[in-house]
């Protein structure tokens, strides 16, 4: 059992539901697209799939084991996590943030030696950072800060990875290059759970899209079995043309 | 982690350097031999009395007290992820003011000698831990700082009550001292009392060093990458708290150096808070044995506060430093 898997889990904030009986997994080697409108509690699936969030039904397990159950480092080193926010504090060197990816390992920025050393540098090299890996990350571009977020997920070197909008204000080629590295990853055997806007985008590279919206799934499946003019119509409110893994939105309804 | 190395090795000689230099300088002047002489227990007494009860406990006291509020000021700037945050500008040195001059004015201080650091400390961790609970609801710094300077009005204001009722002139120029911050006529007693708080303090933020690194990419991402926030705030909150309680009972209000000293030291240490934490105490330590040599040494009437240099010197460099923010932040 080496899947992530989420059983009817419910969370609520002050008596609000901000999601409600979500229940889905994450395989090895899949690629699954979590998409919905603002609001429809993909970032709380996430944070409640990796047990930052308190839960009123339902459980998160990893391997088969209870997210609660682990310590947050034994957790960290199964699932690396890409939050939306990526605040840097300061103006630190590129190579020493993504060494901190191998925090759950123990290692310390600028000390790194043996597997973290090894597992930083591939993950530098895998994210084609290595040009900039001795310049302050303040003075890189979106497209570039967005490729050394990746290189820190990835340097874990765990088995599951949960991105959320790792493509938001990035242009068209850099939201392609950060996808191609998560398809990387994944095709390592790698699993990875990604919140997506860009449906067409999710319908290129995804094996699986979940859709969630009022934070409940609405439906999960290939992009062939969930991806029809009426669904789009139905989650966001779109007129949309869907033909195969190709989608078109014209406006709103 | 070699220039680590380095940074700490040199920054070590230096204060070694200066604490022998405070031991050589003082009003009377004495030569080196003089001085090596009442250090091996050789030569008049006075001169022994001098060097071994006046002017080493009193340089130690100034390295301690600026040791303690260097790695309270980088780890709170670690976990504010803040460079403008420090005991001073926080209102937790003023808290601890408050504490002591508490403990004195009810004369607690006749029935134990651990009541003045206890209950400066007291002051300190009632303060962080405000601070702290404030930071899980604002990220916002302004808002951070701005509760610091409350809380230091409020300190300032209780303290203020205290000396408008204070018995008798002595208790009042006692406050006044402890106000302005002074490592004068520091004996190994009031030293010895501090200690272990501060080893206690400093123990526990160099063990958590390693969350302030992550913290470096934000919270929720720290707390992806396996940080413990709560345990890690916690640790912080209470190491601070006790080496900035202890530098307080020792010296009174001395603020600006825990601001300062890490601000040089970051940009050597790859602006990792982790590693910043030593070289920074180291610093700012150094930074008080010279400023306490300095207040010594000033031909002026009444000798002046070392809390009153630290400020002089600091405060203009926190504007600095907010200004240099501003340009890049917000």
């Amino acid at each position: 059992m080496t899947d992530v898997r989420a059983q009817n889990m419910s969370v609520s904030l002050g008596g609000k539901a901000l999601i409600e009986d979500v229940s889905f997994c994450l395989k090895r080697g899949e690629f699954v697209a979590l998409l919905g409108p603002n609001g429809a509690g993909k970032t709380t699936a996430l944070r409640a799939l990796l047990g930052l969030e308190k839960l009123r039904t339902g459980e998160a397990s990893l391997a088969g084991t209870k997210v609660g159950a682990l310590s947050p480092l034994q957790r960290a080193r199964q699932v690396a996590y890409l939050p939306q926010a990526r605040p840097l504090a300061w103006p630190n060197r590129v190579k020493d943030i993504v060494a901190l990816g191998r925090f759950s390992h123990g290692a310390a920025m600028g000390k790194l030696k043996g597997t973290d050393l090894a597992a930083v540098e591939s993950a530098i090299a895998a994210c084609d950072i290595t040009h900039l890996s001795d310049r302050n990350a303040e003075t890189l571009s979106g497209g570039e800060l967005a490729r050394v977020h990746c290189a820190r997920a990835m340097a874990a070197q765990a088995p599951f990875l949960i991105a959320d909008e790792p493509v938001a204000a990035l242009d068209p080629r850099h939201q392609f290059r950060v996808m191609d590295l998560m398809s990387a990853y994944v095709k390592d055997g790698g699993g990875a759970l990604v919140v997506l806007h860009d449906v067409a985008l999710a319908a290129h590279y995804a094996d699986r899209l979940i859709f969630m919206k009022d934070g409940r799934i609405k439906s999960s499946g290939t992009p062939l079995q969930v991806l029809s003019s009426k669904s789009l119509a139905e989650i966001y409110g779109v007129r949309a043309d869907v033909k195969g893994r190709s989608v078109v939105i014209h406006g709103i309804l | 982690m070699t220039s680590d190395r380095g940074l700490i090795a040199g920054l070590s000689l230096a204060c070694t350097a200066a604490l022998i230099a405070a031991c050589l300088l003082g009003s009377t002047p004495m030569g080196l031999p003089r001085v090596l002489a009442a250090i091996a227990g050789q030569g008049p007494a006075g001169d022994s009395l001098v060097i071994w009860q006046i002017r080493l406990p009193r340089a130690l006291a100034a390295f301690m007290v600026g040791g303690a509020l260097g790695v309270s000021g980088a780890a709170l700037q670690g976990l504010l992820r803040n460079p403008l945050a420090e005991p001073g500008v926080l209102g937790v040195s003023s808290a601890a003011v408050l504490g002591a001059t508490l403990s004195l004015y009810y004369g607690l201080t006749a029935i134990s000698p651990w009541a003045l650091p206890i209950a400066s400390i007291i002051g300190a961790l009632i303060a962080t831990a405000i601070i702290a609970l404030a930071a899980i609801r604002t990220q916002s710094v302004v808002t951070l700082i701005l509760i610091g300077v409350g809380l230091s009005s409020f300190a300032g204001a209780a303290m203020s009550l205290l000396m408008n009722f204070a018995p008798n002139p002595f208790s009042l120029s006692d406050m006044v001292n402890w106000m302005l911050g002074s490592v004068s006529n520091r004996s190994y007693r009031e030293i010895g009392f501090a200690a272990p708080f501060m080893a206690v303090g400093f123990a526990v933020l160099y063990g958590a060093r390693r969350g302030l690194s992550a913290l470096t990419l934000g919270e929720e991402a720290a707390s992806g990458l396996g940080l413990n926030l709560k345990v890690q705030r916690i640790s912080i909150v209470l190491g601070a708290g006790l080496a900035t309680g202890a530098a307080v009972s020792i010296a009174g209000a001395i603020g600006f150096v825990g601001i300062v000293a890490p601000h040089i030291v970051r940009p050597f240490v790859g602006h990792d808070p982790a590693r910043s934490l030593l070289p920074s105490a180291l610093l700012a330590g150094l930074f008080l044995v010279i400023a306490d040599i300095g207040v010594r040494l000033l031909p002026t009437q009444s000798e002046l506060k070392l809390g009153v240099v630290a400020a002089i010197f600091g405060a203009p460099a926190f504007i600095w430093i907010a200004l240099q923010r501003g340009r890049r932040h917000d």
